[in-house]
């Protein structure tokens, strides 16, 4: 790879003027179209949409890219990404930091949409285990959701491993009698339920909203004792005086970020683009309205412009 | 003399090597214990003393590269930016004529000048191109192709991946071509390049894919450059090979014609090793249509878009078509370039003959490239296939998935839970219980006795890298998941691979499941295995098995096919059974390739590790895909090569292996 490297490097430099005229075109003007990241989650696509529509109301010239939600740092950080609407606190923090710390990534404030996460289980396990939701009785109903690689404990399907979360110390904390399991992704994590749901059989599972999971799936979050800040950071509190993270997780904001440059080649959209927020509630209708109804993310976003022109005027900043 | 000492020298490494299994088994089971009992706890885990902190050093290197490296007033990034723009623009080219049309201004602003191409003249030409390239069976055959691209909704993102393939195939093959030709002609060349290839190839994608970022820009081009880096390994080797292998009286009759050196190479090298060659341009069209996902993930778009969006709300349909689409392309492609390959060359008298009749198809083509763009102004059906007109499977596949799993999953779990026990739990047990110096010490073993001390010395040195790097509880489940991937791969493989020489019809049908499965992203039947089997080993095994199986039926219907025919007619002379020219003729004999399928095996389990990271196993794959997510350059990297160490230490030994046995057989080299 060295040697193809180099080779090509030699090739480039014989090039001379060539190259030179390279990076002009990507630095960018302000005719030039914002890039808004799309990944691949519906709530996320509707998000970007609307911003993408306020902003072409506004005069701007737009482009959606497709990215992948943790790989686009890499291109806001140079600038040939520009905004990216949806970065949850819960799974996005650490490259989030890592990106603003450089200093060439800027993060524009909260969504208005609040995540929230917790252990979920579908309705129908109540009849098998009565006691729920109260975390308390999790431990009576450790065999209902025991498959033979875990038995005589309970599996509790958790998230990706990158998103955190600390349930393994949760159960040690509480003292549960489960093991943690981690699904790769959120498919295989959405996978399972949908598995378990059809043959309507036990499952203990991390889910989050706002997503279509919770709405198209009937069930309840598990009751742990509140998230507090002490529970995390101070080991005496709660019911377990040696351990942390005896409670339930916090719920946590969806962050708006940009790169760095934004504020001075689109001042305007700059500004527009922060003001922009929007509730869990309009954000779960529209979410089941394409992943359930099947309409299309479009249809649903011209909807929604047609219905709030004055809230979204008022983002408008010349 | 050594011939008739064999028969004694093996059957005693064989029994050292039960005897070393054995105590393996029983050193697991105790290893934990002992190493307490001893307080001797380096044993079973890596002393801090012995890490290197190379994580670190990478991270630094890369940042340094990125960020300050300069060539007097120009930066290193501008230079590869340089190069983004040179690939951009034929990309764009391609991509304005299959998809989006010629347009002025950027962004949602822009403004189409002219339509793409229709959708009748992309399949007249393809259709046009089977004929010239055979016959009109292929023109129907890659005609059929495309017309499902279109019928089932999928053309437009199907062209923007098409115009990715037809720029990264080509660059791949040339410089695939020119490597390899590099290779062949200066030995130090070689030396440099094989190590160089089986990190390219063996690397995960994700550990370097952020440093690709920065280098290249986020988006197709970046996506491209990705996607060449790891199709074009197999060009590069087979082509060496290839040359090598056309026979020295060829060369000499080109010496003799008075050939200059390059017209030695190009008119009489190149075409004579042409078979072999084509067999790399079909890996690196296959190869680049596997990219296609993670390609996607960068800004690529395309196919591989509508797959991971389409798996994200579950719906297994819609990821399926898309998922087919992909698999339909390829093998469109691959039989067009196998076709165009194998094409007599044209007859002299067809020279004389006026313009219009030498090319009539370039001409029909063109007239209909003509004729829809015109049409297809004011008929919009015929510019873009009509919406209305679309098929689609819609939620068939899931209630299909439904059916299964609500009727037949308790049988799954019982099959599931078996093999959980008995296999994958107990190996899982022992490879993590063995002690690393020990473990590290039979692969050096293994070394010498197939290699002699240069190849002992090179598996000390690399699985002393997994340990030294503080990787070792990650390989170690690295290599169980995949050693027993792979070993049930072969079980199903190699009896498939002889099936498939038993009849020609048998071998087409074989060939074709085979192919669908390399290409069909594996994350189309990943959703639905976690869906019956749950996220886990086994879920994760069975991907790894499908992904897998093919080098290990190709090579053994390879192996089984290259036998001469004169040891079967003396089989049959002697009076052998069926079963004993198998076994005692054909089997022996293909050995050597078949092990070199298995090889390949190992390599595509080790590639598919990055995808079982996706269902949540702990092995390298997860630990590359944790640092991508962490942002850890370093850690990526390094992660990624202890997946090239194993492959190394895996390719070497069986490669070594193969050498023997095939000098055993009395084979040539």
């Amino acid at each position: 790879m060295t040697l193809k490297r180099m080779l090509g490097a030699t090739t480039a430099l014989a090039l001379g003027l060539g190259v030179a005229a390279a990076p002009a075109a990507w630095a960018a003007g302000s005719d030039d179209p914002i890039k808004l990241t799309l990944h691949d989650w519906t709530g996320q696509h509707i998000t970007t949409r609307i911003m993408g529509s306020v902003l072409q109301e506004a005069g701007y010239n737009i482009e959606y890219v497709q990215a992948d939600y943790l790989a686009q740092f890499a291109g806001l950080k140079t600038g040939d990404l520009h905004v990216a609407m949806e970065i949850w606190e819960t799974t996005g923090r650490e490259a989030m930091d890592e990106a603003t710390a450089t200093g060439t990534v800027e993060n524009l404030g909260e969504t208005g949409m609040i995540a929230i996460e917790e252990w979920w289980y579908p309705s129908y396990v109540k009849e098998l285990c009565p006691g729920l939701p109260d975390w308390q009785a999790l431990n009576d109903c450790a065999e209902v959701f025991a498959v033979p690689e875990t038995m005589p404990n309970g599996r509790y399907l958790g998230a990706p491993v990158t998103w955190g979360g600390f349930d393994e110390e949760r159960v040690e904390a509480l003292e549960l009698d489960y093991e943690v399991v981690h699904a790769g992704t959120d498919a295989a994590l959405f996978a399972e339920l949908e598995s378990a749901y059809q043959r309507k059989a036990p499952i203990l599972m991390w889910v989050y909203a706002p997503h279509w999971a919770p709405l198209k799936f009937d069930g309840e979050w598990i009751e742990f004792p509140e998230y507090t800040k002490e529970c995390y950071d101070d080991p005496s509190w709660g019911s377990n005086p040696d351990m942390a993270y005896d409670c339930g997780k916090p719920t946590g904001p969806i962050w708006k970020v940009a790169w760095s440059g934004v504020k001075d080649t689109w001042p305007g959209a700059y500004e527009t683009i922060k003001n922009f927020t929007i509730s869990n509630d309009a954000m779960g209708a529209m979410i089941s309205a394409v992943d359930l109804d099947g309409q299309s993310t479009e249809d649903v976003v011209a909807q929604w412009m047609a219905d709030n022109e004055a809230t979204w005027s008022a983002w408008i900043v010349e | 003399m050594i011939r008739r000492g064999q028969p004694v020298a093996v059957p005693w490494t064989a029994l050292l090597w039960l005897g070393l299994i054995v105590a393996s088994v029983i050193l697991a089971e105790h290893a934990k214990d002992l190493s307490r009992a001893w307080d001797a706890r380096w044993l079973m885990k890596v002393p801090s003393e012995l890490r290197i902190p190379l994580k670190a050093e990478v991270s630094a290197f890369m940042a340094w590269l990125v960020e300050d490296v300069r060539f007097g007033p120009v930066a290193f990034t501008d230079i590869t930016r340089g190069m983004a723009w040179l690939v951009e623009q034929p990309y764009d080219f391609a991509r304005a004529l299959l998809q989006s049309g010629l347009t002025r201004g950027q962004g949602e602003g822009a403004e189409q000048v002219a339509p793409p191409l229709s959708w009748i003249a992309v399949i007249a030409a393809v259709v046009a191109m089977g004929h010239y390239a055979r016959s009109w069976t292929l023109a129907a055959f890659v005609g059929a192709c495309f017309l499902y691209l279109a019928v089932f909704g999928q053309w437009d993102s199907a062209m923007v991946t098409l115009a990715s393939i037809t720029i990264a195939v080509p660059i791949g093959v040339a410089g695939g071509l020119v490597l390899g030709i590099a290779g062949w002609r200066w030995r130090a060349v070689d030396a440099v390049l094989r190590p160089v290839l089986d990190l390219m190839q063996t690397v995960p994608i994700f550990a370097y894919l952020v440093p690709i970022l920065f280098l290249f820009g986020f988006g197709p081009v970046a996506a491209l450059i990705a996607t060449v880096i790891y199709a074009m390994p197999p060009m590069v080797r087979i082509t060496t090979l290839a040359l090598r292998g056309v026979p020295a009286e060829i060369r000499g009759f080109a010496v003799m014609a008075g050939c200059t050196p390059s017209q030695q190479l190009w008119k009489v090298l190149v075409p004579s090793a042409m078979p072999s060659l084509m067999v790399g341009v079909n890996q690196v069209i296959m190869l680049s249509l596997n990219m296609v996902i993670i390609a996607s993930m960068i800004g690529a778009g395309g196919l591989g878009f509508d797959v991971l969006s389409a798996l994200r709300r579950l719906d297994i349909g819609a990821g399926l078509e898309a998922g087919l689409a992909i698999v339909v392309l390829a093998i469109a492609l691959d039989r067009l370039s196998q076709a165009f390959a194998n094409r007599p060359s044209p007859t002299h008298a067809s020279q004389h003959l006026p313009f219009v009749r030498r090319h009539p198809w370039s001409l029909t083509v063109a007239l209909v490239i003509l004729g829809t763009a015109l049409l297809g102004l004011v008929m919009p059906a015929v510019q873009s296939y009509p919406d209305g007109l679309t098929l689609t499977t819609g939620r068939f596949w899931s209630d299909v998935v439904e059916t299964i799993n609500v009727r037949y999953f308790d049988q799954l779990e019982a099959v599931k839970t078996f093999m959980l026990l008995n296999i994958l739990i107990p190996v899982k047990r022992v490879l993590l219980g063995l002690p690393w110096p020990w473990v590290i010490g039979l692969v050096t073993l293994a070394g010498w006795q197939l290699g002699g001390w240069r190849l002992a010395l090179l598996c000390f040195g690399l699985s002393g890298f997994l340990a030294v790097n503080g990787l070792w509880d990650d390989a170690m489940t690295t290599v169980y998941l995949c050693g027993v991937s792979v070993a049930i791969a072969g079980l199903i493989g190699i009896p498939l691979g002889i099936l498939a020489t038993t009849g020609s019809r048998m071998g087409r049908v074989i060939a074709a499941v085979i192919d669908t499965l390399q290409t069909l992203p594996s994350f189309v039947y990943l959703i639905p295995v976690v869906m019956l089997f749950r996220v886990g080993d086994f879920a994760a095994m069975i991907a790894v098995v499908l992904y897998a199986l093919a080098p290990a039926v190709r090579y053994t219907a390879h192996g089984i096919q290259a036998i001469s025919p004169q040891l079967i007619e003396a089989g049959i002379a002697a009076g052998c059974t069926r079963w004993q020219l198998l076994t005692r003729i054909r089997l022996p004999l293909a050995l050597p390739d078949i092990m070199l399928g298995i090889n390949q095996t190992i390599m595509l389990a080790l590639s598919m590790l990055v995808i079982t990271a996706l269902v949540g196993t702990r092995d390298l794959g997860q630990e590359v895909y944790i640092a991508l997510t962490k942002a850890d350059t370093g850690r990526g990297i390094v992660a990624g090569l202890g997946v090239a160490a194993i492959a190394i230490i895996a390719d070497r030994l069986i490669a070594a292996g193969a050498q023997r046995a095939r000098r055993r057989l009395g084979l040539a080299g």
